[in-house]
């Protein structure tokens, strides 16, 4: 033999996903949601999605590059936050907002804490969520058909107007862009789930305590609890954002916990707090709740089950 | 649907194409045979020859050390040349006697004589297994006769056959059900004959259907033996997982399979506990699949102990392409040599030859927390968390996650779509701790 051999501890194959694989995965299944916020409010979405997604990936470039680190844009969870961003944007936000939102999930939420695992809260979401307490008015601006100013349909439901809720699952409704349509939010979380890049998990204990919650506490109505569900982006929340790898529980137990946590508390804020929506705050406040989660959540080893 | 197995696991690429269809060939050693006194979990051997003698096959030229040990047998005729450190598979140095072959194959007096069974006692039978040398030729190496002699023998209510052979690459145990289907029932009865309230179960994967036939033909008028087809998945062949998939109880890593009222040996194992009672034939040779992508013509081969690896890899027409890789095993759980001087011992499964090193090729990156590691273990614990912990080298909170549960069984390296070497990093921690375990 003339070259020398490789010697490592087993095992000695690896299966062939990577962390890339699974990241383009979660990209290619917002893909519907995506096409479908373009093709509902234009060109100007088309440009927020571009501004975020480059920001996004700029940002971790020239951070990296900046602080000596290797550049891992190639890993595409940059490319994921951006998405994620850009579809929680209204679609007439001025552009320089989803620009600022991007640089703050990366640099601020991610990379400051060290970088692509290390973060404790959903880099896209902690940048909306700072985006709505700064920027308030734009962020709650949405148009539909050109132009017109509406409220959203949860808001008006809220206000107690009555809702199409067939079109809410179309999504021919105002909101951000990702979120508005149901039908094409579930085929990308099909997607996921099909693939097995998420559990099931979350977005069942989630979706299950928020209906038993807005049932129980709101009215005792079917029809109530669907319109819930299909509006102010829970859809997209409970599939995209809560099943975030980095900033939801890892253990299995905990998830289910960790799910039942946001239907909770989305539960709360939209049926007590002031606004119509809820789903970012509540997983962002549980993403801060993650460590705690998972420690009283630690499975029982194998063959210690009864100890 | 509904088959037998175990929560957790992998699907990997199984290789098994390559030497399934290969009957098992007799490979006659030709240069010197060594002989590593410790090729089992438990003491050294002592040597019972000096330089100098002349041994036959079926000799018993080391004694067990202790009871947690096993006897060593010459496999060929000739003369003692030395006694001195080689290298054994895992890389140590290993006091070992070293053959000289005659190439006469010189048996020693009573060898291969047969007897019956039914005619021996239960002590009879346990001295014959020790004095054989027998170990689990699974990979463990523990010495059987240890196995077949636990505290109460009547609480013994299930002998499992261990016919997995989950780990990727290897047909050995396929092949000896398929070629000598016969040995393992008798020896399989053998062990029956030392625990009167057992039942014996021959547990094999159902990617080998034929061996599932085979076998249920064959036990069809056992009244104590089934066949129990067991899902295929890797490490269903691990013992934890296998007894819970056969008897659906659970043994942590501080318990013995026998706590759980059973016991498993693995299918040449079984083979050649019959050898050794029915024969009088002790461990001499075992079977060695010689594999990978690498090989120009894989093969099983029945090799006696003590052949060097280069022999093997000659006999198989040697490397089509150069290997990156060589492994002693199975790729999931096998040794990687450095080096193929080395001799076959009891518990040599498989000579593994890959072109391409999926570990080298694969730089790890950051852990994402996909949970991925979570899922496939068998153990159910969380490597994600018990990484972290061995990152910090932090003992403490790798023991208060469970970490000594894990078995090592590498699943969760190979999901890791981050690549990290978590199995490798576990298993460095599970020495540090029960070496200041040893300690205390
Ligand atoms: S599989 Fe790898 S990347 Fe995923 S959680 Fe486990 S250690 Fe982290
Ligand atoms: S190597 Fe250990 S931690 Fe990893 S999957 Fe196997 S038992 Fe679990």
């Amino acid at each position: 033999m003339s070259k020398l051999l490789n010697v490592s501890s087993s095992p000695h194959v690896r299966d062939q996903v990577t962390s890339q694989n699974l990241m383009l995965d979660v990209a290619i299944a917002m893909i519907p949601a995506t096409a479908y916020g373009v093709y509902q409010f234009g060109v100007k979405a088309a440009l927020v999605l571009l501004v975020s997604i480059l920001s996004c990936v700029l940002s971790e470039y020239v951070f990296e590059t900046l602080m000596g680190k290797p550049v891992t844009v190639s890993d595409g969870s940059a490319l994921v936050t951006g998405m994620i961003l850009g579809l929680n944007m209204p679609p007439a936000i001025p552009l320089w907002m989803p620009f600022l939102g991007g640089v703050f999930a990366v640099i601020v939420v991610k990379q400051l804490y060290g970088g692509l695992g290390q973060n404790f809260m959903n880099p896209a979401l902690a940048a909306r969520c700072f985006l709505l307490i700064s920027f308030a008015g734009p962020m709650t601006t949405f148009t539909y058909n050109d132009a017109v100013v509406s409220p959203t349909p949860l808001a008006a439901f809220k206000a107690g107007q009555s809702v199409d809720v067939a079109a809410m699952f179309i999504g021919r409704i105002p909101g951000t862009i990702g979120e508005v349509s149901v039908i094409a939010l579930l085929v990308g979380a099909a997607y996921l789930i099909a693939r097995k890049v998420i559990s099931i998990r979350i977005p069942a204990a989630y979706l299950i305590t928020f209906s038993l919650f807005v049932f129980i506490f709101g009215q005792h109505d079917l029809m109530y609890v669907l319109t819930h569900l299909c509006g102010g982006g829970i859809i997209f929340g409970a599939f995209f954002m809560a099943t975030d790898y980095v900033t939801r529980p890892v253990t299995p137990k905990g998830q289910i916990y960790f799910g039942i946590l946001l239907g909770v508390l989305t539960g709360l804020f939209r049926l007590f707090g002031g606004s119509a929506e809820g789903v970012s705050y509540a997983i962002i406040i549980s993403n801060i709740l993650v460590p705690l989660i998972e420690k009283i959540s630690l499975p029982k080893a194998f063959g210690k089950e009864g100890k | 649907m509904g088959l037998a197995t175990f929560k957790g696991g992998i699907h990997t690429y199984e290789g098994k194409e390559l030497s399934e269809n290969k009957p098992v060939q007799v490979l006659q050693p030709k240069g010197e045979m060594v002989f590593p006194l410790s090729q089992h979990i438990g003491a050294p051997a002592k040597p019972l020859v000096a330089a100098g003698d002349q041994v036959l096959v079926g000799q018993k030229i080391g004694e067990a050390g202790g009871f947690i040990s096993a006897c060593v047998i010459s496999s060929v005729s000739g003369t003692v040349k030395t006694i001195e450190p080689r290298m054994v598979a895992n890389g140590s140095m290993v006091t070992s006697i070293i053959v000289e072959n005659d190439g006469k194959y010189q048996e020693i007096k009573g060898f291969g004589k047969e007897r019956d069974p039914k005619a021996l006692s239960k002590e009879e039978i346990r001295d014959i297994v020790k004095e054989a040398g027998i170990v689990g030729l699974g990979g463990a190496g523990f010495p059987t006769h240890v196995k077949l002699t636990p505290k109460d023998e009547t609480k013994i209510d299930t002998i499992i056959v261990n016919g997995a052979e989950c780990e990727p690459y290897l047909t050995s145990d396929y092949r000896m059900m398929l070629e000598e289907p016969e040995g393992i029932v008798k020896g399989l009865n053998i062990i029956l004959q030392l625990f009167d309230n057992a039942k014996g179960v021959i547990g094999i994967e159902d990617n080998k259907p034929e061996a599932i036939r085979l076998m249920t033909e064959l036990v069809k008028d056992e009244p104590r033996i089934t066949v129990c087809p067991l899902k295929t998945k890797y490490p269903q062949g691990g013992e934890r997982s296998l007894i819970y998939a056969v008897t659906g109880r659970k043994i942590n890593s501080s318990m013995l399979p026998a706590d759980a009222g059973c016991i498993v040996d693995n299918v040449d194992t079984v083979i050649s506990i019959y050898n050794a009672v029915a024969k009088t034939t002790p461990l001499i040779r075992r079977i060695v699949t010689v594999t990978g992508d690498a090989i120009a013509n894989p093969q099983n081969y029945n090799v006696r102990t003590g052949t060097n690896y280069a022999e093997l890899l000659e006999a198989s027409g040697g490397f089509k392409t150069e290997p990156e890789k060589v492994i002693s095993g199975g790729p999931m759980m096998g040794q990687a040599l450095f080096n193929m001087n080395i001799p076959v011992t009891k518990t040599s499964s498989a000579l593994t030859c890959m072109s391409k090193d999926e570990v080298a090729i694969n730089a790890p990156t950051a852990c994402i927390r996909c949970g991925r590691c979570v899922n496939v273990c068998p153990s159910h614990v969380i490597p994600q968390m018990m990484m972290q912990a061995a990152v910090r080298s932090d003992i403490d909170t790798f023991v208060k996650l469970d970490g000594m549960e894990c078995c090592e069984c590498g699943c969760c390296a190979y999901a890791c779509p981050a690549k990290l070497p978590l199995t490798q990093a576990f298993k460095e921690m599970r020495k540090t701790v029960i070496a200041s375990r040893k300690k205390a």
